[in-house]
C-alpha cells in the first residue's frame, strides 16, 4: 500500500468514490437548474426548496399513502414538476421578457415561502426517512465499505444526466426546444406550440430538482432546510459549468464533488468554501464557465 | 356639570393607582425562529416563558409581564443588534433561551455592559460560567462541561476508551470537544483523532469514513441539531455501529431522536438535565405547554423547560426586590434564594452564574420498547446536582477567584 501525501492511498480511493456520490447529486440538481436556465432564461431559485418538497413527497406518499421508495421515484417528481407547471403559468411566463432579475426575486421569494411553510407544519428537525429494503446493507470493496444505496444513487443520478442531455441535444424534441429559445416566433411559424414547451420544460426541470431529493431522502435529514443548504453549492456548480450548459452542469457536478470530498481529508475546514474559491478562479480565467459559451 | 367633574376625578385617581401599583418588566426570547435550532427552541421557548409571565401575573397583580421574540438567525451579529435595540428602545430587562454558543456569548457581554439580566438555556459553551462569567448571566439548563462528564464518563467506563471526534467546527463544538476530550483523558481513555466539519452540512460520509479508519472504539459527535442527525443517520448507512464503532452523541434533544426515528437512534446514549416523561411534574407541565403551543404531538426539549424554570426564578427575584433596574441586584438575588420549580426541583445558582440541578444519562429505547409516542428514553443512571456540573473552583470564573 502507498502513501499520498501523508493519506494511504486505501482512504484515498474511498473519499473519491464519496466525492463521486455526493457529486451525483450535485449534477442532477445544476442539471435541472441549467435545462431551466438554457431553455427559459429563468434563474431558479426556488430549486431547492422543490428539491425539498421532492424529499417531503416521498415522506408522505410512505406515511400516508404506503407507497415505497420505488413508487415515490416515479410519483415525487411528477407531482412536484406539476406544481412547478402551475408556478410557470401562473407567475414565470410573464416575467420572459424582463431582465434576469425578476425570475431570480420572484423564485427567491417562492423559495422562502415554501421553506417556511413545511417549517410551519413540520419543524425544523426533519423526518425520518428509511433506506428501501431491497437497498440495503453494503459491499465491501476492501478500501472501503459501500452502502449500496450509495451505489445505486450514483448509477441512476448517471443514467438520468446522459438521458437528459442525450435527448436536449440528441433528438429531434430537443432541436425544436433550443430553436424555440432562439427564436420562438420562427418556431411557432412551423406550427409548434412554443409557450407549452416552455411550460413543460420548467415542470421537467423542476421534476429533477424532487427526483434528487426522493433519492436524498434515504440518506439525509429530510428536513424544510435541506435544499437552502444546497442550493448556494449547486448555484456554484452551474456557474463554473456555464450557466445553461447541459454537459457543463454535468461534468462540474461530479468533478466538484470529487474536489469536495478530498479537501474533507486534506482541509477539512475549508470543504464548504473550496467550491467558491473555485468558482472564482474560474470567473476570473473564464467569465462564461468552464463548459460556456461567451455570450 | 358637577357630577361630571367628579367622575373625570374618580376616573384619574384609578387609573394613577393602577400605573403607580404595577411595575412592568419586559422579557425578550432571542432564539433561532427558522434554522437547525427552532424546535428545540424557537417558538416552543416564547410558549414557555410565556407560560412562567402568566402563572407569575396570576399570583402578583402588581406587576405586568409583557414577552416579545425575536430571531437572531444564528449569526452572533444579527443577535448583538437586537439584543442592543432591545435594551436601549424596547426597554428590556430580561433576554432569555438564546441558542448557539457564538450568539450566546456576544449576548452575555452586551447584557454586562447594559446592567441588564441574561438567562441563558440554549446555548452549551461552559465558557458562559467560565473565563466569560458575568455577574450579569445565569446559564441555566446544561452546558458542555456537564455533557463531557455524563456521556463520556459514562462510555469511558464501560470500555470505550479510545475516541474519534466529530467536531462542529465553531464556538459550541470546540467547547464539546474540549470538555469530552479532558474527561475521557482523565479516566485512563485516549482520543486518537478529530475532524473538524463546518456548521450545516449534508454529507458526512467522508468524515466518517476517516473516523472508521482511526480504528478509535468511539466516535465522539460533538456537534448539534442537524448535523448529529446526518451523522447518526449515515453512520448506520456505512455499518459504523456494525462493525463495532460505538457512537457517542454528546449533545442529543428529543426532538433529534424524533427526527431520525428509534430505528437509527437506538442504543445512543446521551445526559439531558431534563426529559418531559420524567415524572407527574414535568408530564402534567408538558400538556399545558402542548395546549398553549397548540400542538399535540410535540414535545418539549430540556431548553425550552429551561426557559420556563428561568424565568419564573428570575420574576422570584424581581418580585422580592420590587423592581428590575438593576440587573446585577436582580442577578444577586437570583442567586441569594433557593430554586424551586415543578421541572428542575429544588436547586440553586452558584456564584458563577450556573445553575445546579441533577442531570440523567439516557439510553434512546428500541422500537418494540417504545410505548407511545415520544415514549423515547430509558434511565441509564441518575447524576447528583453535586457531581453534574463543573466545580466551582475549576471554572477560573474572575466572579469566584476575585
Amino acid at each position: 500500500m502507498f502513501e499520498i501525501f501523508g493519506i494511504p492511498s486505501q482512504a484515498l480511493f474511498g473519499q473519491l468514490l464519496i466525492g463521486l456520490i455526493n457529486g451525483s447529486f450535485y449534477a442532477v440538481l445544476s442539471l435541472g437548474l441549467a435545462v431551466i436556465f438554457g431553455m427559459l432564461n429563468i434563474i431558479n431559485f426556488s430549486h431547492g426548496a422543490q428539491y425539498m418538497m421532492g424529499a417531503f413527497c416521498a415522506f408522505f406518499l410512505l406515511h400516508y399513502a404506503g407507497l415505497n421508495y420505488w413508487a415515490a421515484l416515479v410519483l415525487a417528481p411528477i407531482a412536484v414538476g406539476f406544481t412547478g407547471i402551475l408556478v410557470e403559468r401562473a407567475f414565470l411566463q410573464w416575467l420572459y421578457k424582463l431582465d434576469h432579475l425578476y425570475g431570480l426575486l420572484l423564485t427567491f421569494g417562492l423559495a422562502l415561502i415554501i421553506e417556511g411553510v413545511f417549517r410551519n407544519y413540520f419543524g425544523a428537525s426533519g423526518l425520518p426517512y428509511a433506506v428501501p429494503e431491497s437497498l440495503q446493507g453494503g459491499i465491501n470493496l476492501g478500501f472501503m465499505f459501500l452502502p449500496i444505496y450509495r451505489a445505486w444513487v450514483i448509477g441512476f443520478s448517471l443514467v438520468v444526466c446522459l438521458a437528459t442531455w442525450f435527448i436536449i441535444e440528441r433528438t429531434r424534441l430537443g432541436g425544436y426546444l433550443r430553436a424555440a429559445t432562439e427564436n420562438p416566433t420562427l418556431v411557432r411559424s412551423f406550427g409548434i406550440n412554443v409557450p407549452r414547451m416552455i411550460t413543460l420544460t420548467y415542470g421537467f426541470g423542476v421534476g429533477l430538482a424532487a427526483l434528487a431529493g426522493v433519492m436524498a431522502a434515504p440518506i439525509y435529514n429530510v428536513s424544510p432546510q435541506m435544499g437552502a443548504d444546497l442550493i448556494i453549492v449547486v448555484f456554484a456548480v452551474v456557474v463554473i459549468g456555464g450557466m445553461g450548459s447541459i454537459m457543463g452542469a454535468i461534468v462540474t457536478g461530479f468533478g466538484l464533488g470529487i474536489i469536495e470530498g478530498l479537501t474533507k481529508v486534506f482541509f477539512p475546514e475549508a470543504s464548504n468554501t473550496v467550491i467558491f474559491v473555485i468558482m472564482a478562479i474560474v470567473l476570473l480565467i473564464r467569465p462564461a464557465g468552464l463548459f460556456g459559451r461567451a455570450a | 356639570m358637577k357630577r361630571l367633574m367628579i367622575t373625570t376625578a374618580l376616573a384619574l385617581v384609578v387609573s394613577a393607582g393602577t400605573a403607580a401599583a404595577q411595575t412592568t418588566v419586559k422579557i425578550g426570547v432571542l432564539t433561532d425562529m427558522s434554522s437547525l435550532y427552532a424546535d428545540l427552541a424557537g417558538p416552543g421557548s416564547v410558549t414557555a416563558a410565556r407560560m412562567a409571565a402568566n402563572e407569575f401575573m396570576a399570583n402578583n397583580k402588581d406587576f405586568k409581564v409583557e414577552i416579545i421574540s425575536g430571531d437572531h438567525q444564528n449569526k452572533p451579529d444579527i443577535g448583538s443588534n437586537i439584543a442592543n435595540q432591545w435594551y436601549d428602545v424596547e426597554k428590556v430587562d430580561l433576554i432569555v433561551d438564546t441558542p448557539n454558543s457564538g450568539v450566546a456569548l456576544a449576548v452575555n457581554e452586551i447584557t454586562r455592559n447594559k446592567n441588564k439580566v441574561f438567562i441563558n438555556s440554549g446555548a452549551a459553551s461552559s465558557d458562559l460560567t467560565g473565563p466569560k462569567c458575568s455577574p450579569n448571566t445565569v446559564h441555566w439548563t446544561y452546558d458542555t462541561w456537564m455533557l463531557a462528564n455524563g456521556t463520556g464518563k459514562a462510555i469511558v467506563k464501560t470500555g470505550g476508551d479510545s475516541w474519534f471526534f466529530l467536531t462542529a467546527d465553531y464556538a459550541f463544538g470546540h467547547a464539546l470537544e474540549r470538555d469530552t476530550a479532558a474527561v475521557v483523558e482523565k479516566n485512563g481513555g485516549k482520543v486518537v483523532g478529530k475532524v473538524r466539519h463546518p456548521l450545516n452540512v449534508q454529507d458526512f460520509s467522508s468524515f466518517l469514513l476517516q473516523a472508521q479508519s482511526s480504528k478509535a472504539k468511539v466516535i465522539g459527535l460533538a456537534n448539534a441539531g442537524g448535523d448529529t442527525i446526518n451523522s447518526v443517520k449515515q453512520a448506520a448507512e456505512f455499518g459504523i455501529t456494525k462493525g463495532g464503532q460505538n457512537l457517542a452523541g454528546l449533545l442529543v434533544f428529543a426532538s433529534d431522536v424524533n427526527s431520525l426515528g428509534l430505528k437509527n437512534a437506538q442504543g445512543l446514549i446521551l445526559t439531558e438535565t431534563w426529559y418531559w416523561d420524567l415524572n407527574d411534574g414535568s408530564r402534567e407541565w408538558t400538556k399545558r405547554w402542548q395546549k398553549e403551543r397548540n400542538a399535540a404531538g410535540k414535545i418539549p426539549s430540556m431548553v425550552q423547560a429551561g426557559v420556563y424554570a428561568g424565568v419564573t426564578h428570575y420574576l422570584k427575584a424581581v418580585a422580592a426586590l420590587k423592581s428590575a433596574a438593576d440587573g446585577k441586584a436582580v442577578v444577586a438575588k437570583m442567586k441569594e434564594i433557593p430554586t424551586d420549580d415543578p421541572l428542575f426541583g429544588k436547586g440553586t445558582v452558584r456564584a458563577d452564574g450556573r445553575k445546579i440541578h441533577d442531570a440523567y444519562l439516557f439510553e434512546v429505547k428500541s422500537e418494540k420498547e417504545s410505548k407511545y409516542p415520544g415514549d423515547f428514553y430509558k434511565t441509564r443512571a441518575t447524576i447528583p446536582a453535586a457531581e453534574a456540573f463543573r466545580p466551582l473552583k475549576d471554572g477560573s470564573c474572575p466572579l469566584v477567584s476575585g
